[in-house]
């Protein structure tokens, strides 16, 4: 065999590798991107923080047992009363609604899309289902309340024109995407050996779907629904402009109420001076909505870990 | 006909004591999935009603005057001019913030990390920040870029609005560049570091180009996000009345949807229809980006 002498000054000239240089490079990008990658526990602890400090300002100034026990929510009255379970039941009521719409609906989606439609069925109605998830909320607010609103007001007489129930129903058309297709993901991950199972044994599509398949891919389908509930829950355009900016305590649909996100941009379209008791208002009702949240989101978490099957 | 051996059907099926019944469950089969067919339907009719309500409403105003006109308190003169530029002012401070942020977090989380306990901190925090609601973005803004860092980036500003939305969308562009290097095959990385090419050099000459169309499709989804986000910016101060273009990032703003809410938010029935011809504005926007993330998408897909 013909060997290189690769110790000959040509061969050596040729081949320079700069080791030190590209160590230095690689540590260098590693740093920055690293940085980068921690900005985003940056966020949660900004966050977090901005929220504690507002919300222990706020209870300096209002005790906490009053804002859990007034029945009224008047911030910016001279008599102020903070009952946020106000806010708190008028966010329960629209994504109450939203979800009823939601989940029945998207799981059917999911259900057709991923076991009945053909894959040219399938290939034209993704992407109008992505397009409905992508319709900004503004857009579903104003078809709540210039739309869906006087088209129920020809069939419940007593419906106002902000109420709870049009807010709540797009609401729900609008998280739907998110149910269909997380829970389509779930219920594609489903082994076709169980199905196949299910099959042999002489089951129909229906009852393998609602009696194996379903189940099977149940930890995934309800963490599709919990993220939709938290989506509806935060979820602030339509609601602000379809169900009204009336502080009410109560569970009527017909009426109009004010969630939690409708009262922070209530507050936030105003002149709201930093350090004032309605800037540290909105970051109480932040901070309590971002524990119901955070709250769903453990709750998914664990129920995922505790629920789900693996298979392979 | 008495069922000597129960599981044996007869000629007609029906008399055996394993009685299958199938007309009755196959009707209830197609039963099923004319429900599920329904739900698809109910879906795709209320886009097609919003669409239709949107357009018959907006199409009227919608024209040239529209697009280069300022606000105004007559509705038959109010243009939308301000909050475009002010959307298209975001969307490029949003893009040079949130791109190489996400792209860099991802790279790092997928190429560089190994499994420690920063990475997974990492990871769980980054699935916690998609279930956090826009509007408490919009409380972080408020707090950190207007009050704390108010001389810097002049309050409620362009660059307050865009830094706000570019860490709202941060978890997105990471997701996403993160499944795009995923989908990169490991024989390349291998081959290249059996040529004695460090990490980096691997993730530069090899791994983005492979990647580089999955990345940008899920940064243009995450900028579509930003193009409809109006709750954060509202929270942080974006105002709902301007008849001046931005001037700078440090110039007061807003944005499409923000004036959409506001003409939505007026009791005049004139208002309600420029809201509906600023909505076929944004949606015109948002579609073009969608497209031409999919048409990415499709590049995407065929190369791999």
């Amino acid at each position: 065999m013909p060997s290189v002498d690769l110790s000959s000054p040509k061969v050596s000239e040729m081949w320079k590798p700069n080791r030190r240089a590209s160590r230095i490079s690689q540590t260098i990008v590693k740093f920055i991107t690293g940085l980068f990658a921690f900005v985003s526990v940056m966020t949660t602890i900004g966050i977090i923080l901005t929220l504690i400090f507002e919300t222990i300002a706020f209870f300096e100034e209002v005790s906490i047992f009053h804002f859990l026990t007034d029945t009224k929510w008047t911030p910016l009255f001279s008599s102020a009363q903070f009952g946020i379970f106000v806010l708190i039941s008028a966010t329960v009521l629209t994504s109450g609604i939203a979800i009823l719409v939601a989940m029945p609906l998207g799981l059917m989606i999911a259900i057709c899309l991923s076991e009945y439609a053909s894959p040219r069925a399938r290939s034209i109605l993704k992407p109008m289902l992505e397009v409905l998830a992508g319709v900004p909320s503004v857009v579903f607010g104003y078809f709540a309340l210039l739309f869906v609103t006087p088209l129920l007001q020809k069939f419940i007489p007593g419906l106002q024109g902000f109420n709870a129930l049009s807010a709540g129903l797009v609401l729900g058309i609008m998280i739907t995407p998110i149910v269909a297709s997380l829970s389509e993901d779930a219920i594609f991950a489903v082994p076709r050996s169980l199905k196949d199972g299910s099959y042999a044994l002489g089951a129909t599509k229906r009852e393998t779907i609602l009696s194996i398949v379903l189940p099977a891919a149940l930890s995934g389908i309800v963490s599709a629904v919990i993220l939709a509930i938290s989506r509806a829950i935060g979820e602030t355009m339509t609601v602000t402009l379809a169900a009204g900016q009336n502080p009410r305590l109560g569970l009527n649909p017909l009426v109009p109420v004010m969630t939690m996100t409708a009262f922070i941009v209530q507050v936030s379209l105003g002149d709201t001076p930093a350090g004032s008791l309605a800037y540290k208002t909105i970051y109480a009702v932040g901070m309590t909505l971002f524990l119901i949240t955070l709250g769903l989101n453990v709750f998914s978490f664990w129920f995922v870990r505790r629920f789900r099957e693996k298979y392979e | 006909m008495t069922p000597q051996n129960p599981i044996s059907l007869d000629a007609q099926g029906r008399e055996s004591r394993f009685d299958a019944n199938l007309d009755r469950r196959y009707l209830f089969d197609k039963i099923f999935v004319s429900l599920t067919w329904v739900a698809i339907a109910i879906a795709i009719a209320v886009l097609a009603a919003l669409l239709f309500d949107v357009l018959t409403d907006g199409l009227a105003m919608f024209d040239w005057q529209f697009i280069t006109s300022f606000p105004s308190r007559k509705p038959e003169r109010a243009g939308i001019l301000s909050a475009l530029a002010g959307s298209v002012w975001l969307l490029g401070l949003v893009a040079l913030f949130a791109f190489p942020l996400g792209v860099g977090a991802g790279i790092y989380l997928e190429e560089f990390s190994t499994d420690n306990w920063f990475t997974r901190l990492i990871e769980i925090n980054i699935n916690n920040l998609a279930g956090v609601p826009s509007i408490i973005y919009g409380l972080l803004g408020l707090q950190v870029f207007v009050r704390w860092l108010g001389p810097i980036t002049g309050g409620r500003s362009l660059l307050t609005g865009s830094l706000t939305i570019s860490l709202l969308i941060l978890p997105i562009i990471i997701v996403a560049t993160r499944e795009a290097l995923r989908a990169v095959p490991d024989s390349i990385r291998l081959a290249g570091y059996a040529l004695g090419a460090t990490r980096w050099q691997v993730v530069r000459t090899h791994v983005l180009p492979n990647a580089i169309a999955g990345i940008l499709t899920g940064a243009i989804l995450g900028l579509s996000r930003a193009i409809g986000e109006t709750a954060a910016l509202i929270t942080i101060g974006a105002l709902t009345f301007i008849s001046f273009l931005p001037e700078g990032p440090q110039s007061p703003f807003t944005v499409l949807p923000i004036q959409v809410f506001n003409w939505v938010g007026r009791p005049q029935k004139e208002f309600h229809d420029i809201a509906a011809s600023g909505i076929i504005l944004l949606m015109i926007v948002l579609l073009t980006m969608n497209s031409v993330a999919i048409i990415l998408r499709n590049k995407f897909q065929r190369r791999i």
